[in-house]
């Protein structure tokens, strides 16, 4: 009963029961562990992964509903920290403690590819589904601002 | 970055004299004269390798959790040593007391923002002394004299003879005095010749935090890992009385339910305070974790405590003359300066629990050998030397049978520097039942229910002002547990029971008034306490900020005309204040808006911070559309880094400000995620208007100054705005409304 999907564009293969959170399969499993356990409850937002081209808490999706479709985690975002927003995020010495910051720069990369040019507004509106307890919230709008500007 | 330096390494490192190249092998600490005559010994460790390809090795003792400090102590130390950054290579270092201890705390210990401050002098002699050997190895070399050369970042300068050396040239042929160099202070560099201090560089872990490669406890694999999880006791100093029927039950409805459960590696581990579960996997481990059923015995003290009855109970003590009380600071005699008071003001506030909600849940690995004699473990921690004697005394074992893998935190903020490091400790006896790796992991709710919490705190304060109107005694109260009690009982003992963490700065120390006089009321709860970013200032500086506005208004002096009045033969604090006070436009009218003004010397750094708000009269909440704050923490060693803090600071007293709150019931913990624990998310947070003051004085904390300002510049906002006093955090919009009636 093992559940098939690409994750970073290779083949991958889970045993895990359905029910089991996606996240648990990425770290454990699949030990990609860029990929943060937070809270649990999709309200943190470390756990952030794309799925199908769309940001998704990976701690409140079970594996068995992922079957077939494309994951991207921090690890397959670049393959040398040279997406826009990892270039903007180090531009503006974002992280503190870090643990969050994998979460943080999927759900942006996510803002940003469906709205190249976000106002203030939406960037707080969109970032609110992540928390950052060491408060890089200043430098995580700066960041996104930048990569907006810089194109 | 994260090299995960091992015990092992310190003897290896040691035989590398004249091998791959020159290591100052100095031992004893942060006194390297005397360390030259012990350069024999076995357990020796350098600060600093230079290698004949010209890196320049150099050990950081501090912890990372986010401050910086991995960076900072190596580049204060390359400073004197005028290496080339581009060339240094950071080396995490081992756990190591003698060689590495923070010489404030004496120990490897990483908490009240003390990092830097403590290791400044030492770090900057010790790259002077190493620049010395390596000029008088090039002198000899030359056949110059000393004083002909110089150096430039990683290479020394005959000007004569327009020779040069580097340092790696130097490391291939150097000698090392058996005696290390004096170096005089008036021999380091003079602050306007820094050109790394003061300088922003990268800091080192950074690149490894936007790729997903940093490494924290919770991502360390080991072949064969087993994962663990434990129940425990709601209430400290309790364990299971029975484990219902449900362990088995447990296990067979987890199998049900997940087949790929492999049933030989399931463990049931009972332990004096909980029930642990070890799987193959943590999914497992959770699952079968909740469905466990416990009796719990009732040994621990705080059963029956509920926090929302006690707050009144702790007011009233501090309001208790008769209670015993333990004095933390005075100066003259306030209580007689009182009686004789033209006019005494009183007032009391209070503080609710707060949790440090890190965003990584607590977690260790451990791997104990199967005769149990030996142990690796994989922790963040902000003692890494506690967490060594831990895993040891959990083995009864020594501490030189641990291995020990430093890993960065996923944040600290006090919670993991307690004496028990109860996480590492956790994953040593599971692994220890089993004899094989274990990863335990609490979950968050695990994290929140057996949180250590900054105390409950009620304060009493009272003011007297003579016949001319001047502030002549100033006495507060505070009623709360005895945090260094229950979080480091050697530090405790070590103090004769004076408590810091729950206490210091009780007594406004920093305010010129004759008469001071600062009480702790210590209370007993029971519960589970611990510093919290802030740490005592956090609640201590709410009452004492709250109170001199309330002491203003009353004169009718503007707030921060009064504080400035109280600190005026200190001109570092003076400029502070004006600074911010015309940061913030203070003074001007605002429509709708209000400010609130507060200052304080956080441990010689000074600090004032202004607050913007508005109310929303129906609902009771209040926004902070603006925070102005500016610093004076000494000399900036990275800027950029105290900007960074300050950020970090202010959202983290906001919390505790308007949102966070722990109560209990029957003494367990009422909350349980983020979704009954708000921490601030970034649409809440305030535009944040930071500028940082240098000045030659020794550098001071930056880590967690502006947080306790935050709740009472805002408290003193929302008094000056609806002429209401707000006096207990947080300061939620329930509370917000029933105080504006």
């Amino acid at each position: 009963m093992a559940t098939s999907f690409k994750i970073n564009g290779k083949t991958a293969q889970s045993d895990a029961p359905p029910a089991t959170p996606l996240l648990w399969v990425i770290r454990e499993e699949l030990k990609l562990t860029g990929t943060k356990f937070g809270c649990g409850t999709g309200l943190c937002g470390a756990c952030m992964v794309h799925i199908d081209g769309k940001r998704a808490f990976s701690c409140q999706t079970p594996v068995g509903q992922v079957a077939g479709k494309q994951i991207t985690t921090i690890e397959g975002l670049s393959a040398d920290s040279s997406h826009p927003v990892q270039k903007a995020w180090l531009a503006e010495k974002v992280p503190q403690c870090g643990y969050c910051q994998s979460g943080q720069i999927m759900s942006a990369a996510d803002l940003l590819a469906h709205n190249p040019k976000p106002t203030r507004a939406q960037i707080v509106e969109h970032m609110s589904t992540n928390i950052c307890r060491c408060g890089s919230y200043p430098r995580i709008v700066r960041a996104i601002e930048r990569v907006a500007q810089e194109g | 970055m994260t090299i995960a330096v091992r015990n092992a390494d310190i003897s290896r490192r040691s035989f590398m004299v004249g091998a791959a190249g020159l290591t100052f092998a100095v031992a004893s600490g942060l006194r390297p004269a005397e360390a030259a005559t012990r350069s024999g010994d076995v357990g020796l460790s350098p600060w600093v390798t230079i290698s004949t390809d010209d890196t320049v090795s150099i050990m950081s003792p501090a912890a990372e959790m986010g401050q910086g400090s991995l960076t900072s102590l190596p580049l204060i130390l390359s400073e004197e040593l005028d290496a080339d950054w581009a060339k240094v290579k950071i080396v995490v270092a081992p756990p190591n007391d003698d060689l590495y201890k923070n010489p404030t705390f004496g120990y490897m210990y990483t908490a009240g923002s003390n990092a830097v401050t403590s290791y400044f002098k030492p770090l900057r002699l010790f790259g002077a002394q190493v620049r010395k050997v390596l000029l008088a190895n090039a002198a000899s070399h030359w056949n110059v004299p000393v004083a002909e050369l110089t150096t430039g970042p990683n290479v020394v300068i005959h000007e004569k003879s327009g020779r040069k050396l580097t340092y790696g040239e130097i490391a291939a042929f150097a000698e090392i005095p058996a005696k290390a160099p004096e170096v005089a202070e008036s021999e380091l560099k003079s602050p306007d010749k820094f050109r790394l201090i003061g300088h922003d560089v990268m800091r080192v872990e950074l690149p490894s935090k936007v790729n997903g490669t940093a490494q924290y406890s919770i991502d360390v694999q080991v072949p064969g890992m087993l994962y663990g999880a434990i129940l425990r006791a709601p209430v400290e100093g309790s364990g299971p009385e029975k484990i219902d029927e449900a362990g088995e039950k447990a296990i067979a409805q987890a199998i049900q339910a997940s087949p790929a459960i492999k049933m030989g590696n399931v463990h049931i581990v009972p332990l004096p305070y909980g029930v642990g579960v070890i799987a193959d996997t943590p999914w497992a481990a959770f699952d079968i974790k909740d469905r466990l059923k416990v009796t719990w015995t009732r040994t621990g003290k705080g059963w029956g405590f509920n926090s929302e009855k006690a707050l009144p109970e702790f007011a009233k003590a501090a309001r208790d003359m008769s209670q015993p009380t333990k004095l933390w600071g005075k100066a003259g005699d306030a209580i007689a300066a009182l009686q004789t008071a033209a006019t005494v003001v009183e007032a009391e506030y209070r503080n609710d629990l707060v949790y440090h909600a890190q965003m990584e849940p607590l977690n260790a690995v451990a791997s104990v050998s199967a005769d149990g004699q030996s142990c690796e473990v994989w922790c963040g921690v902000q003692s890494k030397t506690i967490a060594v004697t831990v895993a040891a005394n959990a083995l009864k074992i020594a501490p030189d049978k641990i291995i020990y893998h430093d890993m960065l935190m996923g944040g600290g903020f006090g919670r993991r520097g307690h004496r028990d490091e109860e996480y590492v400790h956790d994953a040593v006896v599971m692994s220890n039942a089993v004899k094989k790796p274990v990863k335990v992991m609490w979950t968050r709710e695990d994290d929140i229910h057996n949180g250590r919490f900054n105390p409950l705190s009620a304060h009493f304060l009272r003011a007297g002002f003579d016949a001319s109107g001047k502030l002549i005694a100033f006495h507060h109260r505070k009623a709360c547990d005895e945090v260094t009690a229950f979080q480091d009982p050697v530090r405790y003992e070590r103090q004769k029971g004076r408590d810091g963490i729950a206490y210091n700065g009780v007594d406004a120390p920093y305010y010129e008034i004759p008469n001071r006089l600062g009480e702790a009321v210590p209370r007993d709860t029971g519960l589970r306490t611990s510093s919290l970013r802030g740490i005592a200032h956090l609640t201590n500086v709410f009452a004492i900020e709250s109170f001199m506005d309330e002491l203003a208004r009353k004169r009718g002096i503007d707030p921060a005309t009064f504080r400035r009045d109280l600190v005026k033969s200190a001109p570092r604090a003076t400029a502070i204040i004006d600074k911010v006070a015309n940061m913030a436009g203070w003074g001007k009218t605002r429509e709708n808006s209000a400010l609130g003004f507060t200052y304080m010397n956080y441990s010689g750094t000074q600090i004032a911070l202004a607050a913007e708000v508005t109310v929303d009269r129906r609902t009771g909440a209040i926004r902070v559309p603006n925070v102005w704050t500016a610093l004076d923490p000494g000399i900036n060693v990275q800027p950029n880094t105290i900007l960074a803090q300050t950020e970090s600071s202010i959202v983290y007293g906001l919390g505790f400000a308007l949102f966070e709150r722990i109560t209990t019931d029957d003494g367990a913990v009422e909350q349980s995620g983020f979704y009954d624990y708000h921490v601030p998310r970034i649409n809440e947070i305030p535009e944040m208007h930071i500028e940082l003051v240098a000045t030659n004085n020794h550098p001071t904390g930056v880590g967690q100054m502006a947080t306790p300002l935050v709740a009472p510049a805002i408290a003193n906002a929302v008094a000056e705005l609806t002429g209401v006093r707000l006096r207990e955090t947080p300061m939620t919009p329930d509370r917000v409304k029933k105080a504006l009636g």
